[in-house]
């Protein structure tokens, strides 16, 4: 069952990119970042507002699609949706996209995050001490907040000590993943963190934040928005860019899936919803991973960058560590990672700028361009019930 | 006037988990087990994931187990924990794992499955809370 071919390959495409600016304080309301983030990508598709007649947004973006549609001034929303699980939802609110296109319940359908994450609501704070509502989520915090486990990096690195126990990375090996990050941000006009790489040895004398994570472990926390448009293959094919089909793109969550705190079950060391996300996604797109140029992996914390990529196949079981080294993930390695910076290096949108960045990689108009790239990997959140997407330029 | 002293966070329980806060407070560490199939599973819920009945009792656990996992919380500090706070995840000899603290012991000397011991401490007045020690 995990094997499951969709019908969706190739239907829809992705048309259009937008965004904001990437900053610490927007200085405006998420709203308006998610309405400038929409109208860009509209822009760049060629489209109207007018045309806008689907939205998906995640459960946790506080702009509902109404909100965002009254002012798009649209009359017509034939299909709205919102997914949930934090970043766990960035590919698959384009994969409800594509599926209402090719069900024929929407024609143009924009996908958006907006969020003034740094400025007015940060994640990584903490819990609060108030009894909270005792609704089911809220009890499974329960289970780890009155023993001060209150923090998402908190949540991640005792997964990432499993990890350490059972295949012997380190905190050198998750470096790596920072380094390649920052490198490429370093040379993106639009990272945060532009012209300022790091060296393996800034990652090892960065503060603990929850050992065995340290600062340059811990994506960065952003202003900002992205939206996307998805439009059917064929009706992109008429629009102003290149269309970037979605060759796959597929969600999962697995046994005993929590939010961040899969401790219980026999994976705490591996991300088996991943995994079933790339089966899916090879299935249905026809293709492996050797037919893959860039990988998009979602970073919020560098430990599950490891795990993801051998849960899509590029590397065995426990053999991440030796995968990334020399370079491997970097431009001009083997398989690049993150051309734009990723999370830790361009901007936490949680995940929706990972999006942006493999169309751009498939246009042929990314700032670190890989060289040839037919196919791009992009995924969303992990330790959460997930989803990902397998992007191709149209041979069509 | 002096600050509220803030206490730990107070967890949300249900009519699930209602069992396992009070047998803290007795001084147990219970463990939910399916009456029909005799499956243990923590944390609790309604149902066996594997027959799925909704009966079942509890199973008092003997709090003896070894460290799966652990984390050192260093920032940002929140009170009242103080920093570093050394969190465990640990296997129990029933098979159930439990997140919990393992107070006073340095995390250079702590490693996965290092055998611990549960115990329950008054960290405040009248709230009992459970916490492992060295076995």
């Amino acid at each position: 069952m995990s094997r499951r071919k969709s019908r969706l390959k190739n239907a829809a495409a992705i048309a259009g990119i937008g965004a904001t600016e990437f900053s610490k304080d927007s200085g405006r309301s998420e709203l308006q970042l998610a309405l400038e983030a929409i109208s860009s990508a509209l822009e760049d598709a060629g489209l109207q507002h007018s045309d806008v007649d689907g939205m998906v947004n995640f459960s946790m973006d506080n702009n509902p699609a109404n909100e965002v549609n009254r002012y798009l001034g649209g009359d017509h929303l034939t299909f709205f949706s919102r997914i949930h699980y934090g970043g766990g939802a960035a590919c698959g609110v384009v994969h409800q996209a594509a599926m209402a296109i090719h069900a024929g319940v929407a024609d143009v359908v924009v996908v958006y995050r907006a969020m003034n994450e740094r400025s007015q609501q940060r994640f990584g704070t903490g819990v609060q001490d108030r009894p909270p509502v005792p609704t089911t989520e809220n009890t499974n915090y329960g289970w780890h907040s009155p023993y001060g486990l209150l923090t998402p990096a908190s949540w991640v690195a005792m997964q990432a000590r499993r990890y350490m126990h059972e295949y012997g990375a380190t905190s050198e090996d998750f470096g790596r993943v920072a380094v390649a990050d920052r490198k490429h941000a370093a040379t993106n006009p639009k990272a945060w963190f532009y012209q300022r790489p790091i060296t393996l040895e800034d990652h090892q004398n960065s503060r603990w934040i929850v050992d065995p994570l340290r600062l340059l472990d811990c994506c960065q926390e952003s202003d900002g928005a992205v939206a996307i448009v998805v439009t059917s293959t064929e009706r992109a094919r008429d629009l102003r860019q290149p269309p970037v089909l979605i060759n796959a793109a597929a969600q999962c969550m697995t046994n005993d899936q929590m939010m961040m705190t899969g401790y219980y079950s026999d994976h705490v060391a591996t991300l088996p919803e991943m995994g079933i996300v790339a089966e899916q996604l090879y299935a249905t797109a026809e293709l492996t991973p050797d037919d893959v140029q860039a990988a998009i992996i979602y970073d919020h914390f560098t430990p599950f960058v490891l795990i993801q990529l051998e849960e899509f196949g590029f590397c065995k079981r426990g053999e991440a560590k030796d995968f990334i080294r020399g370079g491997n993930i970097e431009m001009g390695g083997g398989l690049p990672v993150n051309p734009h910076g990723g999370q830790l290096g361009e901007a936490y949108i949680h995940g929706a700028n990972g999006i942006s960045e493999g169309v751009r990689q498939l246009r042929g108009t990314a700032v670190n361009q890989v060289e040839g790239a037919e196919h791009v990997i992009v995924t969303a959140g992990t330790g959460v019930p997930t989803s990902g997407l397998l992007l191709g330029i149209d041979e069509g | 006037m002096s600050e509220p002293e803030r206490l730990r966070p107070i967890p949300a329980i249900t009519r699930d988990t209602q069992f396992w806060w009070d047998g803290i407070q007795e001084r147990q560490l219970l463990i939910q087990r399916c009456s029909a199939c005799g499956n243990l599973r923590h944390p609790p819920g309604p149902m066996c994931p594997s027959c799925h009945s909704l009966d079942w009792e509890t199973l008092a656990s003997s709090g003896r187990g070894e460290i799966y996992s652990f984390v050192s919380f260093h920032h940002p500090p929140i009170p009242p924990f103080d920093v570093p706070n050394l969190i465990v995840l640990v296997e129990l000899d029933e098979g159930t794992r439990v997140v919990s603290n393992l107070p006073g012991v340095p995390s250079d000397q702590v490693r996965v499955g290092m055998p611990v011991q549960a115990r329950f401490d008054e960290l405040e007045p009248g709230r009992l809370f459970l916490q492992f020690e060295p076995a």
